[in-house]
């Protein structure tokens, strides 16, 4: 394979990554990506001759945790990322200057790769009044994300707030707070829902794009399906116990010490699509069934106003079929009626324990 | 949770009580590390001339210091190297338009390029360490495992889905890395960054009031004096005095905010009371200059029996210290020593950015001691995370209120809760950047930031470094803006904070 030079390969290998820790990095992001055989080679071959595409990070009505999600990136690591993948210019937490110098590294991007660089927005964009409720340097979020977002060659939705408003768009939102696909219309946008955002699907989006000079397929809430293609009830390693009927009951009953199901403590796994427990989180270290806690579905839309209360079972929703209707969702049928359908429980459980009072 | 737990007065197992000390000690280490080799170094430490450094000098310098491995001529080499191809390559990204070069830089070649390597080091050091909040908390960032009772991390010894001696172990482990490196990278580097920038020990003083509730409760969280960083309040800078802490005193003005009351714009008000309506009446964006005459800020002035105070590390090493914590004393004597200053260069930009590493490393240590009285707990057959009594909402009483607290890595922080009929009828919180970012409160007092860069040199206005220095000082939370004015008030620049 050939390797061209200042290729992103090319630049990892002068920093001293063995060709055998870069073929790891490509088997990870092949498995994420859910290639099939022979995909991690196709990465690496993408990567030999890939140049170090831009991007810049914008924050708005954020807590950061987006951010903190990317610097907890391992196979590759942020340094590797920020370094030797990407020439990330923009990044108001991480990047040396401030003020004017700031604005400039983001201005000089925008004017200089426009329509070539990439974009990840973190945070909500508040519309009412003007939108005085989010200014950075004395501009409205609104004003930068429609001409950064506008210029670029995709962007990139990382975590709930960036996705749909997240919680500063749950109710009575008031500050008007919406997603980046409500905010600017008409761009390229991938969604990676998630409070925060997992960095793996981050970089699997990213690499997709390095290796197949596109983005990945998406639902039509334009989520990559290689990430949320699959129901987290489907994928959960205490499935089992959830088919026998075992359950946990109250906090460190016998049943949590021994990880039965948390469905009966409210676990929203069954309504939601992510692949939490495939790729975990922080180096496949846990994720909040393994730990214990039910999901609080996160990744699903308007999650504030319908996931919660996340203790109790949701109400189902008359005339679907559960399972159907997490179906649906979950290919994007349903996506208008995203933010009403999601709400609805497991028919099948329903029955089971029909005599029993649900909603512990 | 706190708060609630208060007003319902539920007291959750012990067992609860270490995993929220283990989770909040390792977030104290991990997050205070970024902050001091991400967000603050490059304040202090220029990346541009770490190239000219001699990497056989450096190594001496870094041996001279410490004895942590990564110390040859040929590490540092290799990092130089690093360094040469990505400056070589033209795409600067984050470190463009940087600072470089700045008469305010003060490091030789060789501690610069010392610096950037442990800037890398760190930032792969941290995501490991941090796996102990994915453990005990599912995930990190936003840990999911906290109920109002107690925890939702299950404890079998006898069984791998939860908490059992392998996870102890894996913590344990990464406790000892993480205090390693606290004390043979960390601590050392700040030391030695300090040596040659004393004269910060003279600037950024701030209000010179500080504010600590205390954090890592030895036992029932409600008995605050048995705090492992302990309560209190220093005034006027005098350390010979700890005076008490009430939350009752703690009231919000909105002066210069963007809210109203319903009594008036001077008025104040105790968190219980509190209202949050905001009204924005500043310039219309895009604009270049905010009025500070009049409302400025999205941040309410919290103020403690009327006085502005400072949250944070140094907050809470200053009331440790004076309050005669042996380790605390030992560790902060011990760095004034190094430094040749006395305790008094403990009020400044200086003071709070070394307090931070002292903190660092006495949590650091106490870490493996949580993790072990847990260990002990479960050999004793006590597995219980949770107390259920007040869990159904149908168990508590019709009107309840509480109050709940907590030393965030960036300083004190309070919830308020009224409940009523099983809801939440007012929910207030005061965190550690209103404090320290408040604006001016109805009598035109100043907050600790603005106060601290009150006489700060800035050698090039547009290149304001220094202001940069003292800002970071204090870890702003990130989301936030300062807006810097000079002394006629009139603001000459705004400053993003990162």
């Amino acid at each position: 394979m050939g390797e061209a030079s200042g290729s992103i390969y090319d630049s990892l290998r002068k920093k001293g990554v063995s060709r055998r820790d870069f073929m790891k990095f490509c088997s990870l992001m092949a498995a994420t990506l859910a290639l099939p055989v022979g995909g991690a080679a196709k990465i690496a071959e993408a990567l030999e001759k890939a140049q170090k595409p831009t991007l810049v990070w914008l924050e708005f009505q954020d807590c950061a945790g987006n951010t903190e999600s990317f610097l907890r990136a391992s196979d590759p690591t942020v340094a590797q990322i920020v370094l030797d993948l990407l020439s990330v210019n923009y990044h108001e937490t991480i990047m040396a200057p401030a003020g004017k110098q700031a604005e400039k590294s983001l201005a000089d991007t925008v004017k200089n790769q426009k329509g070539k660089y990439l974009v990840v927005v973190e945070g909500a964009i508040p519309l009412k009044d003007g939108g005085v409720y989010c200014t950075v340097g004395g501009r409205a979020a609104i004003d930068i994300a429609r001409e950064v977002c506008g210029n670029a060659l995709a962007t990139i939705a990382m975590g709930a707030c960036a996705w749909d408003g997240g919680i500063p768009a749950a109710a009575p939102n008031p500050t008007g707070a919406v997603g980046v696909k409500d905010a600017v219309k008409g761009i390229t946008l991938i969604n990676l829902p998630g409070c925060p955002a997992n960095v793996v699907n981050l970089t699997g989006t990213v690499v997709h794009y390095l290796t197949f000079g596109s983005l990945p397929l998406t639902d039509s809430m334009g989520r990559p399906l290689f990430a949320y293609g699959r129901r987290i009830h489907d994928d959960c390693e205490r499935r089992a116990h959830y088919d026998a009927g075992r359950y946990v009951r109250e906090w460190g009953d016998e049943g949590h010490r021994k990880g039965w199901c948390l469905y009966q403590m409210g676990c929203k796994g069954p309504e939601t699509f992510k692949n939490c427990p495939a790729q975990r989180w922080n180096q496949g270290t846990s994720w909040p069934v393994e730990a214990g806690h039910g999901c609080i579905g996160c990744a699903s839309p308007h999650f504030w106003d319908t996931m919660t209360p996340f203790y109790k079972r949701l109400e189902n929703v008359p005339g679907f079929g559960v399972e159907a209707t997490a179906d649906k969702f979950g290919a994007g049928l349903a996506a208008a009626t995203a933010a009403g359908l999601i709400v609805h429980r497991i028919a099948r459980a329903a029955k089971k324990k029909s005599s029993e009072e649900e909603g512990k | 949770m706190r708060a609630v737990e208060n007003a319902l007065q539920i007291t959750i197992p012990d067992n609860a009580r270490l995993i929220r000390n283990i989770i909040t000690g390792i977030q104290y280490v991990q997050d205070h590390t970024i902050h001091f080799y991400h967000l603050h170094a490059l304040d202090w430490v220029d990346i541009v001339s770490a190239l000219k450094a001699d990497p056989g000098k450096t190594s001496d310098l870094a041996q001279s210091i410490s004895d942590w491995h990564n110390s040859s001529k040929a590490y540092f080499a290799g990092v130089q190297d690093k360094l040469k191809a990505f400056v070589a390559g033209g795409e600067l990204g984050l470190f463009a338009n940087g600072y470089w070069g700045h008469p305010a830089y003060k490091l030789p070649p060789e501690a610069n390029l010392m610096a950037v390597a442990h800037y890398l080091e760190a930032l792969d050091w941290q995501k490991n360490i941090i796996r102990i909040h994915a453990i005990l908390g599912s995930k990190n960032p936003h840990a999911q495992t906290y109920l109002v009772g107690g925890m939702a991390t299950a404890i079998n010894p006898n069984d791998e889905s939860t908490l059992n001696a392998n996870s102890i172990a894996h913590m344990m482990q990464m406790a000892k890395t993480a205090k390693e490196f606290v004390e043979k990278v960390y601590v050392p580097d700040l030391l030695a960054i300090a040596s040659f920038y004393k004269d910060w020990a003279g600037y950024g003083a701030g209000v010179g009031n500080y504010l600590a509730y205390g954090e890592f409760p030895k036992d029932n969280v409600s008995n605050t004096d048995n705090l492992f960083l302990p309560r209190g309040r220093i005034l006027g800078k005098d350390l010979s005095k700890v005076h008490p802490v009430d939350q009752q005193k703690v009231a919000e003005y909105i002066a210069h905010s963007w809210y109203t009351y319903p009594d008036g714009n001077n008025a104040s008000k105790h968190p219980y009371d509190g209202v949050t309506d905001y009204k924005y009446t500043g310039p219309k964006p895009p604009f270049e200059f905010l009025d500070t005459d009049k409302k400025y800020s999205w941040v309410k002035a919290p103020r403690y029996e009327d006085k502005p105070m400072e949250v944070g590390p140094l907050a809470r090493m200053l009331v440790a210290y004076a309050s005669g914590h042996e380790r605390v004393k030992e560790v902060v004597d011990a760095s004034l020593k190094k430094l040749g200053v006395g305790p008094s260069a403990l009020f400044s930009t200086l003071g709070r950015t070394a307090a931070r590493g002292i903190e660092t490393l006495v949590v650091a240590e106490a870490l493996q001691g949580w993790i072990g009285q847990l260990a002990d707990n479960i050999k004793k057959g006590d597995l219980r995370i949770h107390d259920n009594s007040k869990w159904e909402p149908s168990t508590w009483p019709s009107e309840a209120k509480g109050y709940g607290f907590h030393e965030a890595p960036r300083g004190a922080l309070c919830h308020w809760v009224r409940i009523k009929d099983g809801k939440i009828a007012n929910y207030q919180c005061v965190v550690p950047s209103t404090w320290n970012a408040s604006p001016r409160d109805a009598k035109g007092q100043r907050g600790p930031y603005e106060t601290a860069l009150l006489g700060t040199p800035v050698a090039k206005p547009e290149e304001p470094l220094e202001i940069l220095r003292t800002v970071h000082s204090f870890d702003p939370c990130l989301a936030c803006a300062v807006h810097i004015t000079d002394v006629n008030r009139k603001e000459l620049l705004k400053v993003k904070v990162s």
